[in-house]
This record gives structure tokens, sequence and C-alpha cells, in this order.
């Protein structure tokens, strides 16, 4: 059991939430509510990792990164070092990879909430912000926490990609997805086990834990 | 800060080609229910969305109580959280994850924190739910969560109340409690309330004053028995659904007499004298149901004198006590006369469908009416 790449994921999936769900809940608000011009364009290219294959994202994503780059260039200028093969670089890659995983329950919450909320919210006095911390969140919650469940889960089974460009260095790049392939390559097949037990047992938990939330949207959609 | 000049009032003038057209002046006093009545799709909710701040017409102005909250030229368009309007729903959009008393303190924003609540439990009480503060909204029924909503818009302590069809999604029995209770709530409130509703019963009984909309233009405003007696054209007539609707043309005027008398067809009318109609100009014209008196048969009485049409009996509908009776009076367009009568009368004067009888039209009640090209 490698307790440190395990460590490494469960901090990655919390980094790649903190990050994520407010640019989720952001953009998922957006999607649902507004209807703007590239609107399908922005809700496909969120889409896009879901149907690229984890190399291929990988492989611009390694491009991005690199010192040819200026995102690479300037990661480098202001931290002293690369972003590909590094913490920051395998988080940023995480928080791009789980968009749709995120994005798309956090819509659907805040599509469940009737429009005429919104409005009673406004004429009973409350700014937007205040409508949206006590009205909007709290109906759609449940759709924030499937995102949550969801990209938390997915992180922690995330392999392609960060192999593609994290590579594989202890403590800092390689997860629990890693450390089996590893382990199954060292023909170490009791470690691979129990890691593999692990992610098992956790995709379950997280997959009973967005059942039970989206039954939770679904009775508020026919309350509603 | 200006004198705003409190307790005057809300006054709004909308103006709209597109989305919704609205062409609408509304003035409404504290203590006032100005009743807004048309068919659906007239443009009467989009108007209360105006003043609310949840829609914005392409030109007008919005004041209350001297604040200034929409003047399209001076560039002023208030958010809705920042005008004081309580704002009934037609579907009430109670918050569904808070109690009844959660949705009335949410509206209490402006109010210190500590009183809140008691405030809040003051208005449920007010809307005669106290007990039922801890309930949520789905734990409510239709009346009950109708009251809801009322408190939470007056929690806001609104310059004015809103209420957009605030009686059509409950049963007849609820609905009539719930406008009894409305006429007993306006009595505590002094500031202006506006009503929508389609219901023209509904606008007479609770409204002071009633404004006719159609395709989003005032057609006419005024209490509603002005309204019923002295509808200003044919169209706020066809609105209300008033019967004994005709078209004619102004004859002569009498000033001595005090008459005015009307060309109908082959017949001539005699009518309260009404010198804005020029002779030869033709009018819609109308006569209500009261001002039509069956002549006795072999009894002429007094009052026969007046304009004397004869007709035959086309309909008899008894209604309870009462019959309600169709002529057909050999109006040129085909328009029938109907007029209510006490049924023992009706069945002994013998009318009965295909029988001939004679009616006259009392002369005050005849009400002519422009005929305007539509705008």
């Amino acid at each position: 059991m490698d307790w440190t790449a395990l460590r490494l994921s469960v901090s990655l999936g919390l980094w790649t939430l903190a990050i994520l769900l407010p640019v989720a809940v952001w953009l998922g608000r957006t999607l649902a509510l507004r209807r703007f011009p590239g609107r399908s364009v922005v809700e496909a290219a969120v889409a896009l990792p879901l149907v690229l294959p984890p190399t291929v994202i990988g492989f611009y994503l390694l491009l991005a990164f690199g010192n040819r780059s200026p995102l690479g260039q300037g990661w480098e200028a202001l931290f002293g070092h690369g972003l590909a093969f590094s913490f920051e670089g395998l988080l940023l890659a995480s928080v791009l990879v789980n968009l749709p995983f995120a994005v798309q329950p956090v819509q659907n919450g805040f599509a469940t909430v009737p429009p005429g909320l919104r409005e009673a919210g406004a004429v009973s006095g409350m700014p937007p912000w205040r409508v949206l911390l006590r009205v909007e969140l709290p109906l759609a919650w449940p759709g924030i926490a499937t995102a949550a469940v969801l990209a938390f889960a997915h992180t922690l089974g995330e392999f392609g990609v960060v192999l593609m460009v994290g590579g594989s260095i202890p403590g800092e790049t390689r997860t629990v997805a890693i450390a089996i392939y590893d382990r199954v390559q060292a023909f170490d097949e009791g470690a691979a086990g129990a890691m593999s037990a692990v992610l098992l047992a956790v995709s379950i938990a997280a997959l009973g834990l967005t059942g039970a939330l989206s039954r939770r949207v679904g009775r508020r959609k026919r309350d509603a | 800060m200006p004198d705003y000049g409190a307790g005057t009032g809300l006054s709004a003038r909308l103006r709209a080609a597109e989305p919704i057209p609205l062409d609408l002046d509304l003035a409404c006093a504290p203590g006032e229910i100005l009743a807004l009545v048309g068919p659906s799709g007239a443009g009467k909710s989009t108007a209360l969305r105006c003043v609310a701040g949840l829609h914005r017409p392409q030109a007008g102005e919005v004041c209350c109580d001297g604040a200034a909250w929409l003047d399209t030229a001076a560039g002023v368009d208030l958010p809705p959280h920042r005008r004081a309007v309580g704002l009934v729903f037609q579907d009430y959009a109670l918050f569904p994850h808070m109690t009844a008393l959660g949705n009335v303190v949410a509206a209490m924003g402006h109010r210190p924190w500590g009183a809140r609540e008691g405030r809040a439990r003051e208005l449920l009480a007010l809307v005669r739910l106290a007990g039922l503060e801890g309930r949520r909204p789905a734990e409510l029924s239709g009346g009950q969560q109708q009251r809801v909503a009322v408190a939470r818009a007056l929690a806001r302590d609104p310059a004015v109340l809103l209420l957009d069809e605030p009686f059509s999604a409950v049963d007849r029995a609820t609905r009539r409690r719930l406008q009894e209770e409305l006429a007993a709530l306006r009595r505590v409130l002094s500031i202006p309330v506006l009503l929508v509703t389609h219901d023209l019963e509904e606008a007479a009984a609770l409204g002071d004053r009633i404004c006719v909309v159609h395709h989003g233009r005032g057609l006419q405003t005024a209490p509603a028995a002005e309204l019923l007696a002295r509808p200003a054209t044919a169209e706020v007539a066809r609105l209300l659904d008033l019967r004994n609707l005709f078209r004619g043309a102004v004859e002569r005027h009498d000033p001595a007499a005090g008459a005015t008398f009307l060309c109908w067809g082959d017949r001539i009318l005699e009518a309260t004298h009404a010198p804005d109609f020029a002779p030869g100009e033709p009018v819609d014209w109308l006569v209500p149901g009261a001002a039509v008196v069956l002549h006795r048969r072999g009894r002429p009485s007094a009052g026969e004198r007046e304009n004397p049409v004869p007709g035959r009996v086309v309909e008899l509908l008894a209604l309870g006590e009462e019959a309600r009776v169709t002529l057909d009076v050999g109006d040129p367009g085909g328009s029938t006369l109907s007029f209510a009568m006490s049924l023992h009368a009706a069945r002994r004067n013998g009318l009965a469908p295909g029988e001939d009888c004679v009616v006259s039209m009392l002369r005050d009640g005849i009400h002519l009416m422009r005929r305007r090209s539509r705008r």
C-alpha cells in the first residue's frame, strides 16, 4: 500500500474541488440561466474532456505547460520551476479534465430552481448575492454536491492525463491510479489489489451518494 | 434628501411597442385598490412587473410617493430589490426550503436581526396563520400559501402592494374567503394596491376603480358602477361582456326637452341629451337590462311612452327565481335585446319563445359611445 500516493490523490482531489467548484457554480449557473450567443459552443467546450482520449488531452496540456508556451514560460518565471511534471500542473490538468463532471450537475441543479423564485427574492428586497445565497444555492445544492462527489472520485481514478502531464514522481505526481499501475508492472499484486479495493470502495460510495442526491433533485423538480 | 412627498401614491406611464405592447397610464392613491382587468395576454401582469422592476418598458416612468423608480428619459431604473414593492405572484413563488416564518423573515432584510421574527409572527397572525409558522409551503393548503405570500409581500413594509391574479389558483370557496380577507386587510393598509385580475366581478368587488386593459392599452379607468353603466367605447363594453350593444346614429338634439334623438334602423329613440355628439354622427349605444321595461299585456302603465319597441322572444332562461329574456327586436346588425325579470312575472305575461311582446327602453338608461377608430 502506497500511502504517499493515496495522500497525494486525496490532496489533489480536495485542491481540485477548491478551485473547480467556484468555477463550476459560476459557469453552470450562467449556462442554466442565461441565453447568450456562443452558449452552445461553451457547452461543447466544457463537454470536450468527456469524449477526448485522456492521452490527447494530456498531450495538448503538455504542450501548453512546456517551456516553449507562454503559460509554461510565465509559470517558470514566477515560480522557478516548470508546470509539467509538477503537482501544480497536475492540479490545473485535473481542474480542466473535471469540468464536465462538475459543470453539468451544477447546471442541472440551477435549472431546477424556478425562475419565479429569483424574482420573488428580488421583490422581497434581496440583492442578487443574497438571492444566490438564500434561495438559489440551497435549492441547487444537490446538484453542486453531486458535482463535488463526481469530480473528487474522478480525480482519484484519473490515469491517462496524470501519466502524460505528471509522470510518476513519488510525492509529487504519483497518484494512486499511477501507483497501482507501477505495482502491477512490478508484479506486486498485493499492493495493487489493496489500492484497487480502496478506489473501488470510493467509487461505489460516490455512485451511492450521487444517486441519492439526484433523487433529491428530482423530487425538488416535481415539487416546484 | 430631496422631499419626495411621502404618501402621494403610485403613478406609472408605460410605453412599449415590443416585445409586449404597452400604452398605459396608471395612478393609484394611498389606500386605494386599482384593479387592472382584461383578457389574458392583455398586458396586465406585464404592467405590474414594470412597476416592480421585473420588466422594463421601452419608455415610461414609475413614481411612488414622489420617488422615481423608473424614468427612461433620465436613465433611472431601480432594480426590484431597491423598489419598495410587495408582490404576490399568481403561483405565490414561496421559497420551498423555508418555513412560513422563514419566507416572511426572508423579506425583512431592511430590519435589524432582532426585530424580524417578532414582526413576521405579527404579519402571519394578521393573515390568520398563527400556529402554522413552522410549516413549509408544501405542508400548507393553497389558501394558506396565498396568505403566506401576502404576509411576505407586506414584510418589506412596501410603499405599494401588487397582486397578480392572487385568487386564481384556489377553489371557489377559498377564493371567496380570501377576497373577504383582502377587503378587511385593505382597511389597515394605507398604501396603493394594484390588483391584476381577469375576473370582472372580483375587480368590481375589491377595486375602488377599475382600469380596463386590452392589447396593452388602458382603455378606461373608472369605478365599477360607472364603468358598467357608461363604458367609454363599444370595445370596453364588449370586454366587460355587457349586453344590448347596438349601432345607430345621432339624429338631432332637443336641448329644451333635454333629449337627443337616435336613429336605430328605421326607428327613432329618445335618449338623454348628449350634446357632445354631432347630428349625423354614427354611434355605438347600449341600454342596460335594468332600463328595459316589459309592457304588461292589455294594461299600459307609466314609462311605457318611452321608446316602445316590439320584439319576439328568442330565449327565456330560468335562473332560480329570475328569468333572462332575450328578444329579437329587428336590430339591423342582428344583435338581440336581453333583460332580467322575475320568473313569475314572465310567466304571468305569457312570455315564451316565439311570443311577441313590447318593451320600453328608458331614455335615461340609453348610453351613447363615440365610435373611435383603433389606434
